[in-house]
């Protein structure tokens, strides 16, 4: 087991940083912001993390990537997480791109692979139905006629859903909302008719599509992985996902973090620095012991996703819940220390804010993560 | 006095002159500010803001001649309880009525009383607050605003921060350095003027609720007359202080003035729903949303029990120290705990096609739950005061 980072991953780590510090600054975020852009990202950072070869680093080189692991892009995903950086990594290359090598044919994986690695298309997964993660309530239903399923249903909160080419979608192909036997993958192009994609809009103005399919058709051969058992590959590519996530999440909570610490060490009130007041000097460093723990869980976690554990699940919904509850209590105390200012647009601290929340949401919330950690370790 | 004649006449009165969609609990957009400009989201908004005015209900308890309803203590209970119980909105919401005006009613000449107070009972003038600064928040006495008196008035130069309001308002109450030398407490003056005068400018500051509701005022050789101090020049500390008790109170509210009123119990029913014994299926979240039931029920009983031992000659000051804090700490618990009973619903930002107007509601509210720790005195500053006054702990700054 290791829990740091080696050399190589370092390097990377570097390199991430100083491309999220110089590229994409917590500004270009504020421009995006608005919604001028669809795609809810900027694409010429997106290209250039093509060309720094992030979107190959989960994908053996026989697929068109490099095999560099999770240690590795995580650890990129938490430099982008220290200043907002929106882009597709998450949904196309984790998400997508791990369903797919986790599920796919060969002809599938030699096909799609290299066109995620390429950015050549976007991919976006399409699971969750209802107000919360739930993977396994899954009610939109495929019905295979002949050479053809026969797709009826909606999807909500679709990352990255807007202007993606193509689409996973996780359906019923048999039994009832809530069993995990009965799910299947469908690979859907965005094109298909029957298919209307909704952008929503939600506070950390990223990008969402709610999609409704109206009797959409999709040849049988686009099925991705087993028929009815789906499910192990799509937990498979949401842990991945999660982990990626919470990688990105300790990004942002540090950066508040090491924000805030830096306020308690300009701004004075009664005539001395607000940093030597008790009250707050305790909560700032009970602060620095949960981010101490946040990083063990998670490298713990990314430690067992290399080695492909089997409490890999567990780990990773430890550090999920952890991670999330964590920046709920960062993200507020930093507001809070910051007094007045703290609550202003203009200063950074509520992006991050609203970032917390909707990140600890999505892909399973810190209740979700307990309720399943608890069932994979059999209690 | 027959105050249960007076309560039935009161409830009478109400249930004839309420408006039925005044009987709704008011959004943010919904509320009747006072002001030179004062606007009505409804007609029957006008209508029921004009019938309290001619009653005196802007302002129950301020004497008649000051456009009160000259109410005692007890008939204001009465009074308020039955606008509660039919859940009667505001007629008119305004910092003369919560701060300036009981502060003039306290420490104002008579003079200063019938200039001002019919017109805040008649929501004619609009208040703001200029307390805080760049470089004084907490340690609000810290202010530097400087005021040179110059014949019978005085010149003000210097800026305000975080002033609720200030580009919407008419008036403002304005502590003011008078004396540059005394110690820092003792060179302030509490002072009132137009906010017309020549020389202010209130430029807005946009909130992370996406509202612009505070500025920052500036105040250029503004030129305001010494006989608008409220109270003793250089005094003027004591009338702040007092005025903050008023705001703090006010804001121990529990943010029901302005709620969503959306409980979490309710929401939790649709948003997670039940399980086959009728419990809310979430276990983690059933708890939570228990615990906040059984905090608010002890907050709200503390009112009541505070007043009942002062009536019974038992009473402890102290017990008020505790409101502002919990009040607004456990508004922002109960935000929090929304959200998460909400799932993507309590994230929706300005998207009016998938999110219902109270949900978007929710999540303005939870994000405005933050600026109500700060705002009034932080929660760390309330902390120091209960830890000096109640407790008598040593060296506490607040
Ligand atoms: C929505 C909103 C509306 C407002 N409206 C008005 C208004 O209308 N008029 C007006 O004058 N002001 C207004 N304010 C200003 C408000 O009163 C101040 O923001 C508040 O007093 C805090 O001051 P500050 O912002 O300078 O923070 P600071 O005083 O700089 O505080 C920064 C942090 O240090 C902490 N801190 C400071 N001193 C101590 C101490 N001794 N011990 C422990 N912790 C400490 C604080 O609690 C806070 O967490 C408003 C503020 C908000 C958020």
């Amino acid at each position: 087991m290791t829990l740091a980072f080696n050399e190589e991953q370092r390097t990377l780590k570097d390199t991430a940083r100083e491309f999220a510090r110089n590229q994409s600054p917590v500004e270009s975020f504020r421009q995006l912001r608005g919604g001028a852009v669809t795609e809810g990202f900027s694409t010429d950072i997106w290209q250039s993390m093509i060309e720094l070869g992030w979107t190959g680093m989960t994908f053996p080189e026989a697929y068109g990537g490099f095999d560099f692991g999770y240690m590795g892009l995580a650890g990129c995903m938490e430099e982008l997480g220290h200043t907002l950086v929106a882009s597709p990594l998450l949904s196309s290359v984790v998400l997508s791109g791990s369903a797919i090598l986790f599920a796919g044919t060969e002809e599938q994986k030699q096909t799609l692979l290299p066109q995620i690695v390429s950015g050549e298309k976007r991919i976006a997964l399409a699971c969750d139905e209802g107000f919360h993660h739930q993977p396994t309530a899954i009610s939109a239903t495929a019905v295979k006629e002949g050479d053809t399923f026969l797709l009826n249903g909606s999807k909500a909160r679709v990352i990255d859903g807007l202007s993606a080419d193509l689409f996973i979608v996780a359906v019923r192909t048999t039994g009832n909302a809530g069993d995990t036997n009965g799910i299947s993958l469908l690979l859907l192009d965005a094109s298909t008719p029957g298919i209307s994609i909704e952008k929503t809009s939600l506070v950390d103005s990223r990008n969402y599509a709610r999609l409704t399919f109206n009797n959409v058709c999709i040849p049988a051969s686009h099925l991705l992985g087993e028929m009815h058992n789906g499910f192990a590959a799509l937990d498979k590519a949401l842990d991945r996902g999660r982990i990626c996530l919470a990688a990105e999440m300790f990004g942002g909570i540090q950066e508040i973090f090491d924000r805030t610490v830096q306020y308690l060490k300009e701004r004075k009130q009664f005539g001395v620095l607000i940093g030597t007041f008790q009250a707050l000097q305790h909560r700032a460093a009970h602060m620095y012991t949960e981010i101490e723990m946040c990083k063990s869980i998670l490298m713990l976690a990314l430690d067992a996703v290399e080695k492909d554990s089997g409490n890999a699940p567990q780990l990773i919904s430890a550090a999920k819940a952890k991670i999330s509850e964590t920046y709920e209590l960062v993200s507020n105390e930093a507001t809070q220390m910051h007094g007045g200012i703290g609550v202003t647009d203009e200063l950074d601290i509520g992006l991050f804010l609203k970032r917390a929340r909707m990140s600890a949401e999505l892909l399973g919330s810190a209740r979700f993560h307990f309720s399943r950690y608890a069932t994979l370790e059999g209690f | 006095m027959d105050y249960k004649a007076f309560r039935q006449d009161i409830r009478a009165w109400l249930e004839a002159n309420c408006p039925a969609s005044m009987r709704t609990p008011a959004k943010q957009e919904e509320q009747v500010w006072g002001g030179r400009n004062i606007k009505f989201p409804s007609p029957d908004a006008k209508l029921w803001f004009e019938r309290c005015v001619e009653k005196g209900y802007c302002v129950p308890d301020w004497p008649v001649e000051y456009g009160g309803a000259g109410f005692d203590t007890e008939q204001t209970r009465i009074f308020k309880s039955e606008m509660r119980k039919l859940g009667c909105r505001a007629p008119q919401v305004n910092l003369g009525i919560w701060m300036s005006g009981p502060a003039i009613l306290e420490f104002g000449t008579e003079e200063q009383k019938r200039e001002h107070l019919p017109k805040i009972a008649r929501g004619e003038i609009r208040w703001c607050q200029g307390y805080s600064e760049p470089g004084a928040g907490s340690d609000l006495a810290g202010l530097q605003t400087r005021a040179v008196a110059d014949g019978d008035d005085f010149i003000i130069n210097g800026s305000k921060i975080w002033t609720s309001y200030a580009d919407e308002s008419d008036w403002i109450y304005c502590l003011v350095r008078t004396d540059p030398d005394a110690p820092k407490r003792d060179g302030i003056t509490f002072l009132l003027f137009d906010m017309a005068s020549a020389g202010v400018e209130a430029k807005p500051i946009e909130l992370i609720t996406g509202e612009r509701h505070f500025c920052q005022t500036f105040f250029d050789n503004v030129r305001v007359p010494q006989k608008n101090a409220l109270g003793v020049i250089n005094q003027g500390w004591t009338v702040a202080k007092r005025v903050l008790e008023f705001e703090r109170n006010m804001m121990s509210d529990l943010g029901s003035e302005t709620g969503s009123n959306v409980e979490p119990r309710e929401a939790a029913l649709h948003y997670i729903g039940k399980d086959n014994n009728g419990a809310i299926s979430d276990v983690i979240l059933r708890d939570a949303i228990a615990r906040h039931e059984i905090q608010k029920r002890a907050f709200d009983v503390t009112q009541q029990r505070m007043i009942d031992e002062f009536t019974n000659g038992a009473g402890n000051m102290n017990t008020a120290l505790i409101f502002k804090y919990c009040g607004t700490e456990e508004e922002k618990r109960k935000f929090e705990l929304l959200l998460k009973i909400m799932g993507e619903q309590g994230l929706g930002w300005r998207d009016h096609q998938h999110f219902t107007e109270s949900e978007l509601n929710t999540t303005i509210e939870w994000m405005g739950a933050k600026t109500h720790t700060i705002a009034g005195g932080t929660s760390e500053i309330q902390l120091n005061i209960i830890a000096k006054r109640a407790l008598g702990l040593p060296g506490v700054l607040s």
